[in-house]
């Protein structure tokens, strides 16, 4: 009898796998979306004053309401993706004429969107990676901090160096710098038991008052008399090239990120030390029949997990700031816990959540200003996003999703780990 | 008189599956009604819906007459339905008094427990059933047998007198299982019914009255120990001839290959559980190790497997020193290892079965070149290996985890076996398995043996020990007690050298 019913479930084509792989994040997405709103209508004066006149006006309450959820999610997109009239009349214009002077201006929300993406990609893959090998990296925010401030010394202190060895020897630089950074939590977890998540945590304040005191000390500009935490700019020969004309900030980091996703994916997928790194991380007891060194699998599966998290703090001091200051990261290393999560912990889903928070974030700095929403709204939309995702059982359950017939994707043990 | 018990069309489905299908049941007042069945045949789904547990998508359950709707287990325990779980739901730091009021405390005065009144009811209902319990004593100073007892007696206290036992020999020595069916026979005296769950034929013989089967969720018979035969109800369990003796030559014992002096070593909370344990296992021999779960086993084999750190004496593989070697050392010594837990150790259950059957050799050729591995190569070997295993599965591409037990067991086989191997270490090697799927282990276990392998077997079910081993030792609380021929080994011997105890003579 097994053999029939698991020939049913197997013949399911490979199409709607991928359907039921998405529907979840995507319905997470959905829920948080619906949910966030109620966070706009609570916020919104206008729309308060409506309902306080409910009973006498209720039409007038839900017309209010429904506006104001369309107007905030339509500057969201606007912002996020650029203004669709704008975008088809350059167009137009471009074809017809070959004006490229406002072209530029229609694509600028769309790039900067990819701009955000870029260290949401690095930072995720390296939360997904300690996923693979059941370690959770919360250590990305520190990571990015330390891959920055090597990035920028790298950046600013060799002179002389053509581009083709100064980018990247300075970009190398910040990842092994985050590597060894995420090593000693990982060397502490493999040899003392010392759970990973207490340790990332405390290295991220290690990290985030070394930045400090760099900016205050020896890397600022201007030595002590300067005036802000700021460090010097790092030379042009280190500079992650940009792509198109001014505005546009769209830098060869994004491009950079994808090729390095793939090499993730390979490297997970397609060799023995990524073999060894998710059996350690879906089951350390048959890791160790096999064979496989725990301990040493975990040092390595953190090492490369903060060599992948300082890649997004040397991508935008190399693409973006060009130096290192304090809160340049808006929490993109906290973020990337999430988006690791949405993205099921696979290179290709990360890459897709990274886009995904990219252009919230990019887009929330537009329905500010044109509807007058909190910018928070959107990290109470991420923050749904997660609990829906962490709790798939409330998802199947408000969308009646039928469970599949393995075991749940367990992404981290959790603190018994 | 009515049946206490009538089960009566019951049908329960869970996704995809048919656990139960129309299943009709009814158990006498004074019964010992067993049930017998694979596992996933439904007993254990059956069980639970009469405890409350699940709930029936069709039929009824009807109970001294009355139909009844049972949505908890503590309803369960209201109309007289007490369950033991195959796992003791016991308190060990509590004594046995207070295990047996837990959840239904007396109380004096309002707020404090009247222990000495339940005690006082405790020493009646043990003397009025033969059920020998101390009721001051802690429960994790009690043998299996005795913590039983106090299961059996939580369900007397809350006066129930239907009785599902589920697989209550599966921890118990002989001379134990020997106790508990008088007591159970003590019981029924009394006028208790009981349902005993099992897949042990020879049990199910010798303490039934009526035996019902299920195979596939549907009941294929019920029928007496006097009109049936162990056969004859394997063939009903299985749905096909089974042969139960393993047909085997007489070893032919070569060279030593595992070869073990005053092995000692410790347990996570740094307990001597092998304590100065010595013997041999030779090329072409089986070497059974019997003993009661628990008595220093599974320390050894992860001892012997490079899993465990060694504290005292020395391993030597074909002559070499494996005392400190690692895991992989061992493994590439030619060492092949059937581990106890094949879900916690031997399997990565979220991984595809083709990943599975290289657990242990994916950076080998053909599998890798360096780092790169060969999915091409990884793929072609499974496939001829469920071929040549027989693995049941849809593809090798689908997860370990939703393989029947026997089949996740024969993926492991399978890998282990398909290396050249001088030595297999087997530990539970059929643990959990049906009738089916324990033949078709047990004539590979066999068939290694007569290629020249050396086999050392450990396993706490004495007809499998018996059946296999050329030589038997027993082991108890981490020495070995003696070592026998299997010739000169009988279930009385061994079973008294399982609980310590040296027969004279």
């Amino acid at each position: 009898m097994k053999a029939e019913e698991q020939t049913q479930t197997r013949s399911i084509p490979g199409w709607q796998r991928v359907l039921n792989a998405l529907a979840l994040p995507v319905l997470a997405l959905f829920s948080a979306l619906v949910l966030s709103a109620i966070f706009i209508l609570g916020s919104d004066p206008v729309v308060l004053t409506a309902f306080s006149q409910f009973f006498s006006a209720p039409g007038n309450a839900v017309v209010v309401a429904g506006k104001a959820i369309a107007d905030a999610y339509g500057a969201l997109f606007i912002g996020a993706l650029g203004d669709p009239a704008k975008v088809s009349k350059e167009l137009g214009e471009f074809f017809a004429t070959g004006d490229t002077n406002d072209l530029a201006f229609a694509f600028y929300p769309l790039s900067e969107s990819f701009v955000t993406a870029t260290p949401y990609i690095f930072a995720g893959l390296a939360v997904a990676l300690g996923f693979k090998c059941g370690l959770f990296n919360i250590g990305a925010e520190g990571q990015i901090y330390v891959g920055a401030a090597t990035a920028a010394f790298v950046g600013y202190s060799l002179e002389g160096l053509p581009w083709f060895v100064h980018l990247p020897l300075t970009f190398l630089a910040g990842a092994l710098a985050g590597a060894v950074w995420a090593g000693i939590p990982g060397f502490l977890k493999a040899k003392t038991g010392a759970h990973e998540v207490i340790n990332t945590m405390m290295m991220n304040y290690v990290a985030f008052n070394l930045a400090h005191y760099l900016l205050n000390g020896p890397m600022k500009r201007g030595g002590a008399a300067g005036a802000i935490p700021i460090s010097r700019n790092i030379l042009e020969s280190a500079y992650l090239p940009t792509l198109f004309p001014e505005p546009i900030r769209f830098h060869a980091g994004f491009i950079l990120a994808l090729l390095v996703a793939a090499l993730v994916w390979w490297f997970l997928f397609k060799t023995t030390l990524g073999f060894e790194i998710r059996t350690v991380g879906a089951n350390p007891r048959a890791a160790q029949y096999a064979g496989i060194s725990v301990p040493r699998n975990m040092v390595i599966a953190m090492a490369v997990s903060g060599a992948l998290a300082a890649m997004a703090g040397a991508s935008e001091v190399m693409g973006v700031n060009h130096n290192l200051a304090e809160g340049f990261s808006p929490g993109y290393g906290f973020d990337s816990i999430a988006l690791a999560m949405l993205g099921g912990g696979h290179p290709l889903g990360v890459v897709l959540a990274a886009l995904l928070f990219g252009t919230l974030r990019n887009g929330a700095t537009k329905m500010q200003s044109l509807a007058e929403i909190p910018i928070d709204i959107v990290a109470i939309v991420q923050a749904f996003v997660i609990m829906f995702v962490a709790a798939p059982a409330i998802i199947r359950w408000v969308y009646r999703l039928k469970t599949e017939g393995g075991i749940t994707t367990v992404l981290v043990r959790g603190w018994g780990g | 008189m009515p049946p206490v018990l009538v089960l009566d069309g019951i049908t329960k489905r869970f996704p995809g599956v048919l656990a139960n299908d129309h299943i009709h049941l009814t158990l006498e007042q004074g019964e010992i009604h067993a049930l017998l069945g694979e596992n996933g045949a439904g007993k254990t789904t059956l069980m639970n819906i009469l405890y409350g547990l699940y709930h029936p998508d069709e039929g009824k359950v009807v109970v001294r007459g009355n139909a009844v709707k049972i949505d908890t287990p503590h309803e369960a325990i209201r109309l007289g339905i007490g369950m033991v779980h195959q796992h003791f739901m016991l308190v060990p730091v509590f004594t046995v008094t207070e295990n047996v009021m837990l959840g239904e405390e007396t109380l004096k005065n309002g707020i404090f427990l009247d222990r000495a009144a339940v005690a006082a009811r405790i020493r009646e209902i043990s003397e009025q059933y033969g059920l020998q319990v101390d009721p001051d004593a802690y429960i994790k100073d009690l043998s299996v047998g005795a913590q039983q007892r106090v299961e059996i007696l939580k369900i007397l206290y809350r006066k129930a007198d239907i009785l599902i036992l589920d697989e209550p020999t599966a921890v118990l020595t002989p001379q134990e299982v020997d106790d508990l069916f008088k007591v159970i026979r003590g019981l029924v005296a009394r006028g208790v019914s009981v349902i005993f769950i099992s897949h042990k034929l020879k049990e199910v013989m010798t303490i039934a009255n009526r035996i019902t089967v299920l195979r596939d969720g549907r009941v294929v018979g019920t029928t007496r120990p006097a009109e049936t035969s162990p056969t004859a109800l394997a063939r009903m369990m299985v749905g096909r001839e089974v042969i139960l003796t393993v047909d085997k030559k007489p070893a032919q014992p070569g060279a030593v290959v595992l070869d073990v002096k005053d092995l000692q070593v410790l347990d996570d909370r740094k307990q001597l559980k092998v304590n100065g344990v010595s013997f041999e296992v030779r090329a072409g021999e089986i070497l059974g190790i019997a003993g009661v779960q628990g008595n220093g086993q599974t320390e050894l084999v992860e001892g012997l497997t490079g899993l465990r750190a060694i504290a005292g004496g020395q391993t030597h593989i074909l002559g070499n020193d494996t005392t400190r070697a690692t895991a992989r050392e061992i493994l590439q010594t030619g060492v092949a290892h059937v581990p106890e837990d094949r879900q916690r150790d031997g399997l990565v259950l979220s991984f595809p079965v083709a990943d599975n059957l290289v657990l242990n050799t994916y950076y080998l050729a053909p599998f890798a070149t360096g780092v790169q591995m060969h999915d091409r190569a990884v793929f072609a070997s499974a496939e001829e290996l469920v071929q040549q295993f027989d693995i049941r599965t849809p593809g090798i591409h689908t997860l370990a985890s939703s393989l029947s037990g026997g089949n996740q067991q024969k993926v492991i086989v399978a890998r282990e076996f398909a290396r050249p191997i001088k030595l297999l270490i087997a530990s539970q090697p059929t643990r959990g398995l049906d009738v089916g799927s324990i033949e078709y282990i047990h004539q590979r276990l066999v068939e290694k043996r007569d290629q020249g392998c050396a086999v050392l077997l450990v396993s706490p079910e004495l007809d499998e020990i018996l059946s296999l081993s050329d030589r038997i030792a027993v082991m108890y609380r981490g020495k070995i007690m003696d070592t026998l021929p299997a010739d000169q080994a009988t279930p009385e011997k061994l079973g008294l050298l399982m609980a310590g105890v040296h027969p004279e003579g």
